[in-house]
This record gives structure tokens, C-alpha cells and sequence, in this order.
């Protein structure tokens, strides 16, 4: 049975070509639309974790209750100890502390007295250690607009809308102006190596990276940090291994007597983003969920053609002693190998597709252009990503509904009255 | 004609005690201000995780001139600050520059205590500048005290209102309750260790606690040494002395 239906097939084009075709194109279609809508809403995600929560992050208790003041009295201390810790128990993770800080950001005149001088907000990022994936994380080598990375720990990278309002030129030293962990005033200067462009409109107007050795000196923080921020190694945030891990990470540190003693949060917890996550995952779910129904009405569609056309030939099969039963099952099998065939196909231009579109991105900047005002923080290059599931997604639109669509358009064989067949035939 | 005499007498001999609230406050005012005051101190601020304590020497001179240099931790060694009027400069040896600090900066936190610039760097006049009412007396750890309420004679001050409870014999405020104008509780501070200095009641410690700040542990200022009324040459609170 099986040899006699993919001979028909591989015989006959006009069965096999144009279903084949339109089920790779829909195959193609959903795992680009899965793999774009997951990267996009990943990326959405992966610059709040860049920028302030991590997938997940580790802070003091206290810190956490006030962490809206960036409150450095209460950051944590023996970083590197809890860092490597972390490294060991979680090592799906890489871990990496950050101070936040604000103040002033002052410029010097000739004789040393303040020429222009503006709000800072600033973040300490271990760039320079070994093995550190922070270069990499922020898109520095595509976001620096002018002069180097940073080289050493009283470098800094200004966002360039910042270093155009202070008039600041590659090489400035820039004085920052603020307070210690220790609430003591302090002053430090900062050799301005570069300006960026994060494209992420208020951020750029007033953000300032330093090395995370610098912001200690200029902090007096030494071995402390605000957060230590955890990354999955391939970035990708999986939002239950996520809890999961905080869970228990918390439930071993619960001293609820020590203000000071660790806590984890999640992505989900920082903010709104739970909401959001909650709101992307039903979101994705409910898009692929009307884009496999349209798929299966065209597929249906396409079987009720497909049957119309072979009217003739089902009727012959009938007539010939083929039970209705039999045709109907071979026309299933049919759709069953034309749909396999379609999904190999579909996945084989779908994943390199959304392959492609993970390296290189689509830039959306033009269209946002005019939302670098508002307080949106959002990349304006959107990736697609691809995610495992992508390899065996293209089955359900592929395989189960080319033969759900089969199945419903094949109910008209048991229609078919046996007595009318020879006078069908005749005409 | 003896019970005028009677009278006399008696006024001699119990109202000697009773002061106006004018007078109270003047006597206050010449206990705790001078022409000019040069004096080396401790601040011991309580934190949230620890203390710290900074050592600093202070160049006084009425309410418009100050200069301090701070003389330890080793982080905060060589830090200065001149205030003249209401402008207030710092320089820091790390980074070799003298920053301006705007107006407002002035009612800030110095170096993370509890004590803004205004309550370290200036000696106020508590006559010229507000209207005192006395509001009772209370006996305290034996000791007898007015209690006194202040309100601001002129806007802008950074207390617009205080209550203090004045010990009758030292005549200092021994505890100060600090209000805004809206009447919440900015700060309170307290007095100890009174005595004689120049003549006149001084305490060697004073505690700050900020009621603003949670968790406050309150920030003691120790007077380690205090000269009042000494000759200050105008070259202290010039700026080029900053950078020496």
C-alpha cells in the first residue's frame, strides 16, 4: 500500500507538486514566525537582563527592598568568593558583578573649573577580567560610535548623546561626582575612550560605562558589588529553569535575620517583566495557534481541490471493488508522505532562514526613530532565534494538518453513492 | 512702705533665676557662637553596616565663612572644603580639582553622617534669627530645662521651626527637635559632655540623627578641640588654599 501510494505521488506531479510546495512554504513560514517572534521577544529580554536585571541576579536582601535608590551602603561584599560559588553551584551560568551608581558627570575648564556638567547614571561592568562576556553582551563592537573599548579601569564609554551635551571629545577626563558606598562624598576621574549608541532612546542621554575596578575606586567598594548578574551560557532565557534555580538558591539562603544575606531574583521578578513574560508566552502561543489554523483550512482547502480534481479517479477505485474505507486511508497515507516530504522541505529553508536573520538581524531603527524620546528601552534591531523546538515544530502544520486537512475533505468519499458511480463515470 | 521693702527683697532673693525668653536665648547664643571658632573634631557616623569615623579641623567665622580639611580616614585625608556665603567648594587630592557644590548641595549629607554643610560649617545666631516662645519647663536626669519653641523670623532657613530644651544652668539646648516648615520632623540632636571653655558652657559631643533617613543610627560629632574668637586671617577661606 505504502509503495503503491508513493509511487502515485512521485508518478503522478500534479498531486504531489503544488501540495508539496504550498505545505514546505507554510512549514518555512511558521518556523521563521516562531523563531522571530521568540528572538524578538528574547532580545526584548536580553537587553532589560544586559542592562539591569541578568537572567537572573543576586543582591543583598536589603538592597533589593530599596534597590530603586541604588542603595551601595547595602551592596554585597566578597564578591569574587560568592561569585565563584555561584560558578561552581550553578554552572549553567556565567556570573558577573556590576555596581550601579549615579551622580554628576563634571567637565574642566583649562584652569580646572567646572566648564559643563550634567546628571550621570552609571554602570561599573567587569570588562576587563578574563574570559568576560560583557563585550559581547552589550554589542559594544557594534554600538560604540567613536574611539576604543575600554582599556583600563579609569576608562570610560559616555553615551553619545551625553558626551554631545557636555561637549566632551575622546581623551576629556571627566570628573564624576558622587557618593561612596559609604554615603561619603567622593570625587574620580574618568578618561573618556569612547562614546555609544545603544539606540536605546534616554539611555544614551545619560549613561556612562566604566569598569567595574574604576566604579570600586571611585566608590570605595572594594571586592563589593550592587548585583551579580547570571547569563545561560548561549543567552537564551528559559524562564522555568530560571525559577527554578531561584527557588532553591533563596530557600538555602533565608536568614531572615541578617538584612544582608543574599537573595536571588529572576528576570520576571524585576519590574513588570513577569507580566510581560507571561503576557509574550501566550501571546506566541495564540499567534502560532491562528497561523496553524489558517494553515489547516488552506490544507483542508487544498484536499477538497485536490479531491474535486480526482473525483474521477476515487469513483473508478470505487467502482473497481475498493472499499471506501481503503481509499480514504490511502488518501490519508498520501497526505501523511506529502506531508513528511513538505515539512523536511519547509524545515530545510525555514531554520537556515531564521538562522540567517539570528546572525545579521532586521533594523527596524528608521521606524523608531522617533520613539528614542520616550522611555522605551528596546533594541531597534530585532533577531530571530533558534530554539530547539524549531527543528520539530514543522510537523504540526506539516504532517497533522495536511492530514487533519485530508481527513475532513475525505469524509465526501463516504458520501459518494455507490449506485451513481457508473452513471458518474459515463459522463 | 515695708511690704515694698518686702518685695524688693524677695525679688532679690528668688528672682534671680527667673530670665526673659529674649535673655535665655542670648545666653544660649554666647554659649554656642563666636566670632570665629577653629576646632578639630571626630565624626563618628553609624551606618547601616558600620561605622566610620572622620577627622577633620574646622575654620569658622560667622555664618558665611568656613573652611575644613579633613584630616583622616586615609580616603578622606586632604579633602577640603571652603564655604563662602552660600557657596561651597571641595577639593579632592585624587582627582586635583576644586568642584563647585551649588546652593542646595548645602543642606546635603557631609560625608554620610546625619549633619548637613549648614549644621557643621556655619554658627548660627538663634536671636537674629527667629522668634523664640517659651512653651514650659521639665526636669530631665535631675536637671531643670526650659522648653523653648523657635520659629524662623526669615524664610530660607533650614529649620523653620525648632523645639528646644534648654538647661537652665548651662543654658545650651541640651536636645533639639529640627521641623520644616510643614512642620515634619527633619532631624533631632542632642548635647553632652558640657564644659567650660573660654568662660563659657560647651558640650564635646553633640549627636545628629536625621529622621528622614530609615534606619538612621544617628551621627555623633565630637569636639576634640575648640578655640573660639581666635584672630582667622582672609587668606583661610580663599579658594587657592584648597589646593595647598
Amino acid at each position: 500500500m505504502f509503495r503503491f501510494v508513493l509511487k502515485g505521488i512521485l508518478r503522478d506531479r500534479s498531486r504531489s507538486l503544488f501540495p508539496i510546495i504550498v505545505v514546505s512554504l507554510i512549514v518555512a513560514l511558521v518556523i521563521f514566525n516562531r523563531g522571530f517572534l521568540v528572538g524578538t521577544m528574547n532580545g526584548m529580554f536580553r537587553d532589560t537582563a544586559v542592562i539591569s536585571s541578568g537572567h537572573v541576579k543576586v543582591m543583598t536582601h536589603a538592597y533589593q527592598k530599596e534597590s530603586q535608590l541604588l542603595p551601595n551602603d547595602l551592596a554585597l561584599m566578597n564578591v569574587g568568593e560568592i561569585v565563584e560559588i555561584l560558578h561552581l553551584v550553578y554552572p549553567d551560568y556565567f556570573w558577573s558583578p556590576k555596581i550601579s551608581f549615579a551622580g554628576l558627570l563634571d567637565l574642566p575648564d583649562e584652569q580646572g573649573e567646572t566648564k559643563s556638567q550634567g546628571p550621570v547614571m552609571a554602570y561599573g561592568i567587569d570588562f576587563l577580567s578574563d574570559n568576560s562576556r560583557q563585550y559581547e553582551l552589550w554589542e559594544l563592537e557594534k554600538r560604540i560610535v567613536s574611539g576604543h573599548m575600554i582599556q583600563r579601569s579609569d576608562d570610560a564609554l559616555v553615551g553619545h548623546k551625553l558626551a554631545d551635551k557636555l561637549g566632551l571629545s575622546l581623551g576629556d577626563r571627566v570628573t564624576y561626582i558622587g557618593t561612596t558606598m559609604n554615603n561619603a562624598f567622593t570625587t574620580f576621574n574618568f578618561t573618556m575612550v569612547g562614546t555609544f549608541n545603544l539606540g536605546m532612546g534616554p539611555l544614551d542621554k545619560q549613561m556612562m560605562l566604566v569598569d567595574i575596578e574604576g566604579a570600586r575606586q571611585a566608590l570605595d567598594m572594594e571586592d563589593a558589588a550592587s548585583e551579580i548578574l547570571g547569563f545561560t551560557h548561549d543567552l537564551y532565557y528559559n524562564d522555568d529553569n530560571v525559577i527554578t534555580i531561584r527557588n532553591e538558591f533563596n530557600a538555602n539562603h533565608s536568614d531572615t535575620t541578617d538584612i544582608f544575606h543574599s537573595s536571588m531574583i529572576a528576570l520576571r521578578d524585576a519590574n513588570q517583566m513577569g507580566t510581560m513574560i507571561d503576557l509574550v508566552d501566550w501571546s506566541v502561543f495564540i499567534i502560532l495557534g491562528i497561523f496553524l489554523s489558517i494553515a489547516m483550512i488552506v490544507l483542508w482547502n487544498m484536499g477538497i481541490m485536490s479531491g474535486l480534481r480526482r473525483y474521477g479517479e476515487i469513483g473508478v477505485r470505487l467502482a473497481m471493488g475498493e472499499t471506501k474505507g481503503q481509499v480514504y486511508r490511502s488518501l490519508i497515507l498520501e497526505s501523511v508522505i506529502i506531508g513528511t516530504i513538505g515539512t523536511i522541505v519547509g524545515t530545510l529553508i525555514g531554520l537556515p532562514l531564521t538562522y540567517y536573520v539570528q546572525e545579521v538581524g532586521i533594523d527596524y531603527s528608521a521606524a523608531f526613530e522617533n520613539l528614542n524620546s520616550t522611555t522605551l528601552i528596546m533594541s531597534t534591531v530585532f533577531y530571530t532565534k533558534v530554539t530547539p523546538d524549531l527543528y520539530y515544530i514543522g510537523i504540526i502544520p506539516g504532517v497533522l494538518a495536511t492530514v487533519f486537512g485530508t481527513m475532513l475533505a475525505g469524509r465526501a468519499i463516504y458520501k459518494r453513492e455507490m449506485a451513481q458511480l457508473f452513471k458518474e463515470l459515463e459522463t | 512702705m515695708k511690704q515694698i521693702i518686702l518685695i524688693i527683697l524677695f525679688s532679690f532673693a528668688f528672682g534671680q533665676n527667673e530670665m526673659t525668653v529674649d535673655g535665655i536665648i542670648q545666653a544660649m547664643d554666647d554659649n554656642l557662637n563666636a566670632k570665629s571658632r577653629i576646632l578639630t573634631s571626630k565624626m563618628v557616623v553609624h551606618g547601616r553596616r558600620a561605622s566610620r569615623t572622620i577627622k577633620s579641623k574646622n575654620w569658622v567665622m560667622g555664618t558665611d565663612l568656613a573652611f575644613t580639611e579633613y584630616l583622616s580616614p586615609p580616603r578622606e585625608a586632604g579633602t577640603k572644603m571652603l564655604k563662602v556665603g552660600d557657596k561651597l567648594w571641595t577639593y579632592s587630592p585624587q582627582t586635583d580639582r576644586v568642584i563647585q557644590i551649588s546652593g542646595h548641595m548645602l543642606r546635603q549629607s557631609v560625608m554620610g553622617s546625619d549633619m548637613s554643610y549648614k549644621d557643621m560649617m556655619e554658627d548660627e545666631s538663634f536671636t537674629d534669627l527667629y522668634t523664640s516662645t517659651l512653651e514650659g519647663s521639665v526636669i530631665i536626669d535631675g536637671r531643670d530645662h526650659w522648653i523653648m519653641v523657635m520659629d524662623a523670623k526669615k524664610k530660607g532657613l533650614s529649620y523653620p521651626k525648632r523645639r528646644a530644651w534648654i538647661d537652665k544652668e548651662y543654658l545650651l539646648p541640651m536636645k533639639e527637635e529640627l521641623y520644616a516648615k510643614s512642620g515634619k520632623l527633619l532631624k533631632t540632636s542632642t548635647m553632652d559632655g558640657i564644659k567650660k571653655v573660654q568662660g563659657r558652657w560647651f558640650p564635646s559631643r553633640f549627636i545628629f540623627k536625621d529622621e528622614l533617613k530609615r534606619n538612621s543610627k544617628g551621627t555623633e560629632w565630637i569636639i576634640d578641640e575648640i578655640e573660639f574668637d581666635t584672630d582667622i586671617p582672609d587668606s583661610r577661606f580663599s579658594k587657592a588654599l584648597l589646593r595647598k
